[in-house]
């Protein structure tokens, strides 16, 4: 018995450290092939890229929350807020780096969502979905009245700098692309390890059984919260790095269409890849892309199409097409 | 299984005049009965008799309407299941709650997470100390081989050990156990009682166990609390308690009520 045993455990052993070191790596070469491929892609495909990226990364935090079992249809809500914070930091204080403007994005963001966490720990389902969309359309709603903010044509941005370098004409659309698959990939790589943690399990646990995780001792509302605030700062991260990128905010980065397509990405990519939730946000960006090209009062047809074709073939997202059948 | 009582120690668990009603239904009128450190308690009584509805009041799912519940010393009549949890009172359920999309091995790695007091965004959930935690549980419940496959998978009695397997991670003071052989065929009763047994004698542990076999309760628990209509109508050694003309009139039929 003890020899079966400590001979069947030592696969189990061997999993969690290299695990992390592979990801390192794989994450470390993605980075690098993109990196290397921008430089030689159009402009316009590092541009969609970059929104691919950006936009990835507030899907990124839907799929935490999707792991314990709620989807937040009002993340447009934090997007808009860590965009209008870097926006309005710029704008207002002349503080233009780049790298700094995305954090302080993100940390605005979670500024904004932690008084609402505990309220929404409370809430599964349906519900929960509403109130987070009822919290954005009224940050919608407010944005369109705040004159300071522009109203509904909202304003635009300056060109930002990077670590002190101004960012010459030809070169601005590459950098800010680096820089937001430099943040993407360490978003990527935090998520996973997060996902693998103690934390990450027993958010998959409140997933498929609330009562048993409360009998075991772990605590069901404060996971959520955390999830919630895990969300919003990757959301603030990729709002920010959006709004630098387009050079123009406007209240429709909290209207609940934007929220939709963040929902879309995550439901694309399924909850078990965080690859997957960009891979799929690059999806959206080409499928957008081309379909306004050539068929531009319909394109949202062939997005609908197209979800339909991947919920009905692919129930686990994209990303169930390299993770084996296990729960994470 | 021993029963060593010392009425000098004080108990670990004290239920103290506990009552409870759903609308007309009288689920526990006034119950009085205590455990003491190493009992093997067994709780017997028919269906709506107020059984689990005592152990859902124990672990802090229900409210009681009046009465108070002590454990260990404190009063826990008003704590939540996890602080209760956390005191050092752990559960299986008559139909185990598991999480089936999960392997067994990562069942006992989210109850060794839950127990852990903070959870680490960072320290893997398959560390090697968390890892080798949960095989030696599994090992003593026998459930080694089946570590890697999928809970959704596994036969009714394997099932209802890990259950416990995972409410044994925070070695717990107190282990109540709703039923364990419910839904399990005969001739395997006795084998998984006495893989239970030996699994939990290791620890000495103080158990408090819902049954309906009466075989069941008679070989393995060391005091017999039979309940009806939401009272106590018996509290002894088994034999006593099973002897006893109410426990024969409602609970084992054995005498026709009248």
């Amino acid at each position: 018995m003890t020899a079966s045993a400590t001979a069947a455990s030592a696969p189990a052993l061997a999993r969690a450290t290299p695990r992390r070191f592979g990801v390192v790596l794989l994450a470390a070469a993605a980075f690098v092939l993109l990196a290397a491929a921008g430089y030689v892609f159009p402009r316009w495909l590092t541009f969609l890229l970059t929104m691919a990226a950006g936009n990835g990364l507030v899907s990124l935090g839907i799929v935490a929350l999707m792991r314990g079992g709620v989807v937040p249809f009002g993340q447009g809500m934090v997007f808009a807020a860590g965009g209008y914070t870097a926006a309005l930091l710029y704008n207002k204080l002349g503080f233009t780096d780049a790298l700094g403007l995305a954090v302080c994005g993100g940390v605005a963001a979670v500024l904004v969502a932690a008084p609402f966490a505990p309220l929404l720990s409370r809430y599964r389902g349906i519900f929960f979905a509403m109130l987070t969309l009822a919290l954005s359309m009224v940050a919608y709603g407010l944005l369109m009245k705040l004159d300071a903010l522009g109203g509904s044509d909202g304003f635009n941005v300056g060109r930002p700098t990077l670590l002190g370098q101004k960012l010459p004409d030809d070169r601005v659309g590459y950098t800010l692309y680096l820089l937001t698959i430099f943040v993407a990939t360490i978003a990527a790589v935090a998520m996973r390890v997060f996902f693998d943690s103690t934390r990450g399990l027993v958010t998959l646990a409140v997933r498929e059984n609330e009562l048993r995780v409360e009998y075991l001792g772990g605590s069901v509302r404060r996971a959520m919260a955390i999830n919630f605030v895990v969300a919003a700062f990757c959301a603030g991260l990729g709002g920010a790095l959006v709004v630098l990128s387009l050079g123009h905010i406007e209240p429709n980065f909290s209207f609940w269409t934007t929220s939709g397509e963040f929902v879309f990405v995550a439901i694309l990519a399924g909850w078990q890849s965080v690859a997957a939730v960009f891979i799929a946000s690059t999806v959206l960006e080409i499928v957008r892309s081309f379909s306004s090209a050539y068929f531009p009062n319909t394109w949202q047809l062939a997005l609908g199409l197209f979800l339909l074709f991947v919920i009905r073939f692919l129930p686990r997202g994209i990303g169930s097409l390299w993770t084996k059948r296990r729960g994470h | 299984m021993s029963a060593n009582i010392s009425p000098a120690r004080p108990p670990l668990l004290h239920v103290d005049g506990v009552s409870k009603r759903f609308g007309a239904v009288v689920a526990a009128a006034e119950i009085t009965m205590s455990v003491h450190p190493g009992e093997h308690v067994s709780l017997i009584g028919s269906n709506g008799a107020g059984k689990t509805t005592l152990v859902n009041m124990v672990t802090g799912y229900l409210k009681p309407d009046g009465g108070r519940i002590g454990f260990d010393g404190r009063d826990v009549t008003a704590l939540a299941p996890r602080a209760i949890t956390r005191l050092g009172v752990a559960r299986s359920f008559q139909i185990p709650q598991l999480y089936g999309d999960l392997t067994v091995l990562d069942n006992m790695l989210v109850a060794n997470a839950c127990h852990d007091q903070r959870l680490s965004f960072w320290q893997p959930a398959q560390r090697p100390q968390a890892i080798d935690r949960a095989e030696r549980l599994l090992e003593r419940f026998r459930l080694s081989e089946h570590r890697a496959r999928r809970v959704a998978e596994l036969p009714g009695g394997v099932r209802k050990l890990l259950d416990i397997a995972m409410a044994l991670t925070g070695a717990p003071k107190l282990l109540l156990l709703d039923e364990p052989t419910s839904g399990v065929s005969a001739e395997e009763k006795f084998p998984m009682m006495d893989t239970i047994m030996s699994a939990l004698g290791q620890e000495a542990m103080t158990v408090l166990f819902v049954e309906h076999d009466m075989e069941i309760v008679e070989r393995y628990a060391s005091r017999v609390v039979a309940f009806y209509a939401g009272r106590v109508i018996a509290d002894g050694t088994p034999e006593a308690a099973l002897g006893a003309d109410d426990v024969r009139r409602y609970v084992t039929g054995e005498l026709l009520a009248e």
